[in-house]
């Protein structure tokens, strides 16, 4: 490839970085060979062409080291679980995955979306495991072969927030369904999931049995922020509005401003997680062994125990119920 | 004002304490953008400059479809490299998603366009000024190419640095196609969002002073080169 030594016009505004360059480059070349120095500017084609030739090769190598190295603390063996916001947010598996990877030399990697968006990234077969928190949809993704069997594993409950004011009145109440009828009533803002993740789930689920056509709100006192629990709560506090959210997002929750716990104890309120090995049948790639390992651990002693001994104040953010109410 | 002060006093901690996560964070930032940028610069860099320099059929389709690329959102990228990576998808077998490759492939795609558009500028401006005289030298215009590209390097360094910008400062495609993974795809911006959603607000904005203060060191290097060319030059 050929080099051209470029040669500045005086008489056109040209770059003036390039201009600088182009003309310091000449005044060397002009200097070297007054000097008869060997010019590596104005040096043979050949030269040249291995000089692009290098960087090119430089850049590349740079590129596959970058690209191939691993950080030092991945373990080689891992297994992926796709599971929900509030399982991450509310700091559960910081506590509970280092006794398993202990335990099992597995380590676990977490992706943490809304239920819908779990279940869906495990049925293109994007995830080893799946522990989630809406029974029908869990129940329906093994029924329609993608998960081997479902095994509850903890449960808690959600409870409806709203600003310590309280304008829709219904603070104390027991009765969700009621409760949300009452804010509708009074019109007061309320923030939503709408993100098909379980809570959101739930809370339609809920409206229904209110008898609040939330569609028709949508907008109005009804915001939708299709966004993720946390986000949820933060726009729900900024906007005074009241909200449903799992007990273990809200207890870890560092934004509440003025929001407070108004209902809950309501059995329509529960929150039951259960854990689904991806079926290795429909995906080959699927790690089933180490997979399963995981879900056996989850629902054995120790895996029970851990999920347990998780607190924050004093107060226990999920309870452990593997084997109990069955499945 | 308060949540201002507690932001810099979190980001100040933060840097203090060298927390080992932190580090980690960052280090995993650098390496996915950096190489993403590599990866874009070398498709990118002699795209631009054969747009600015050969003309072909097609040429102005492909110009106008650059510089619309350069306005890419990153959730679409993530999405598209989402479904290409996914087990389900064309190159599931890889076995790619959810890892820093990932990640670095989306960011590569999302600053190309951005590369390529703003070097084929610069090389535009470059060609037009020397076209007669490179083609008095009977040029071909693939050497003239390489002779305007490496003529133009320093201007073209700015061109790099639009690229680094827009790649550490999305969130959307590396949350999709990285998964926010503790200790193996989380990086800079992932980890804000994850603390903003957690509701730590002044940690969150501690973390995105620290970004901020990278940012302002790759440009302040950038500059620095920059200078020492140009002063290099006039020695």
């Amino acid at each position: 490839m050929m080099r051209w030594k470029l040669v500045q016009r005086p008489n056109r505004a040209i770059h003036a970085r390039a201009r600088l360059s182009l003309h310091n480059i000449l005044n060397r070349v002009h200097f070297r060979h007054k000097q008869d120095v060997p010019s590596v500017c104005a040096s043979a084609p050949g030269a040249w062409a291995a000089r692009v030739a290098a960087t090119l090769a430089l850049a590349i190598g740079m590129i596959g080291v970058l690209v191939g190295a691993s950080p030092a603390w991945a373990e080689e063996r891992f297994i992926t679980v796709a599971s929900t916001t509030s399982t991450q947010n509310s700091g559960l598996f910081d506590k509970i995955l280092p006794a398993f990877t202990a335990a099992s030399g597995i380590e676990v990697r977490v992706v943490a979306v809304g239920t819908g968006q779990a279940i869906r990234l495990a049925e293109r077969g994007d995830a080893d495991a799946l522990l989630v928190h809406h029974k029908p949809s869990e129940e329906k993704f093994v029924a329609d072969g993608f998960g081997v069997r479902r095994f509850d594993v903890m449960y808690n409950d959600f409870v409806i927030v709203g600003p310590a004011a309280d304008p829709a009145g219904i603070r104390g109440l027991n009765d969700a369904p009621a409760a949300l009828a009452r804010i509708a009533a009074a019109g007061q803002p309320f923030a939503s999931r709408a993100d098909d993740s379980g809570t959101h789930k739930l809370e339609l689920e809920l409206w229904k049995k209110a008898g609040v056509d939330v569609k028709a709100a949508s907008g109005t006192w009804y915001r939708e922020t299709g966004s993720g629990m946390g986000a949820t709560l933060n726009t729900a506090s900024g906007l005074d509005a009241y909200a449903i959210t799992d007990r273990g997002t809200w207890l870890s929750f560092n934004n509440k401003g003025t929001l407070a716990i108004m209902v809950e104890g309501d059995k329509a309120l529960f929150n039951q997680y259960g854990v689904i090995l991806v079926n290795p049948a429909r995906h080959q790639h699927v790690k089933a062994k180490d997979g399963q390992a995981f879900v056996d651990w989850l629902i054995s002693a120790p895996g029970q125990a851990a999920i347990n001994a998780y607190t924050i104040n004093g107060e226990p953010l999920f309870f452990a119920n593997a084997g109990k109410l069955g499945s | 004002m308060s949540d201002l002060a507690d932001a810099f006093a979190a980001a100040a901690m933060l840097i203090w304490s060298l927390d080992q996560d932190l580090v980690g964070i960052v280090l995993l930032s650098l390496r996915v953008t950096l190489t993403a940028m590599a990866i874009a610069a070398v498709i990118g860099l002699p795209l631009g400059g054969a747009l600015a320099v050969f003309r072909f059929p097609g040429r102005s389709a492909i110009l106008i479809t650059i510089n619309a690329l350069m306005g890419l959102p990153p959730v679409v990228v993530g999405l598209i490299v989402y479904l290409v990576l996914s087990r389900a998808g064309p190159l599931g077998a890889l076995g790619l998603l959810f890892t820093p490759a990932a990640m670095i492939l989306a960011q590569a795609v999302l600053i190309t366009p951005i590369i390529a558009a703003l070097s084929c500028q610069t090389i535009s401006g470059l060609w037009e000024e020397y076209r007669e005289q490179l083609q008095s030298f009977a040029a071909r215009r693939g050497d003239a190419l390489a002779t305007l590209l490496w003529e133009g390097r320093i201007a073209l360094l700015t061109a790099l640095l639009a690229g680094f910008g827009r790649a550490s400062a999305e969130v959307g495609a590396v949350m999709i196609v990285g998964g926010n993974i503790d200790h193996v795809t989380r990086v800079m911006t992932t980890t804000i969002a994850l603390e903003t959603s957690k509701g730590n607000l002044s940690l969150a904005l501690g973390l995105g002073i620290i970004l901020i203060s990278l940012a302002m060191g790759v440009a302040g290097g950038t500059y620095a080169l920059k200078l020492a060319a140009e002063r290099q030059r006039s020695a």
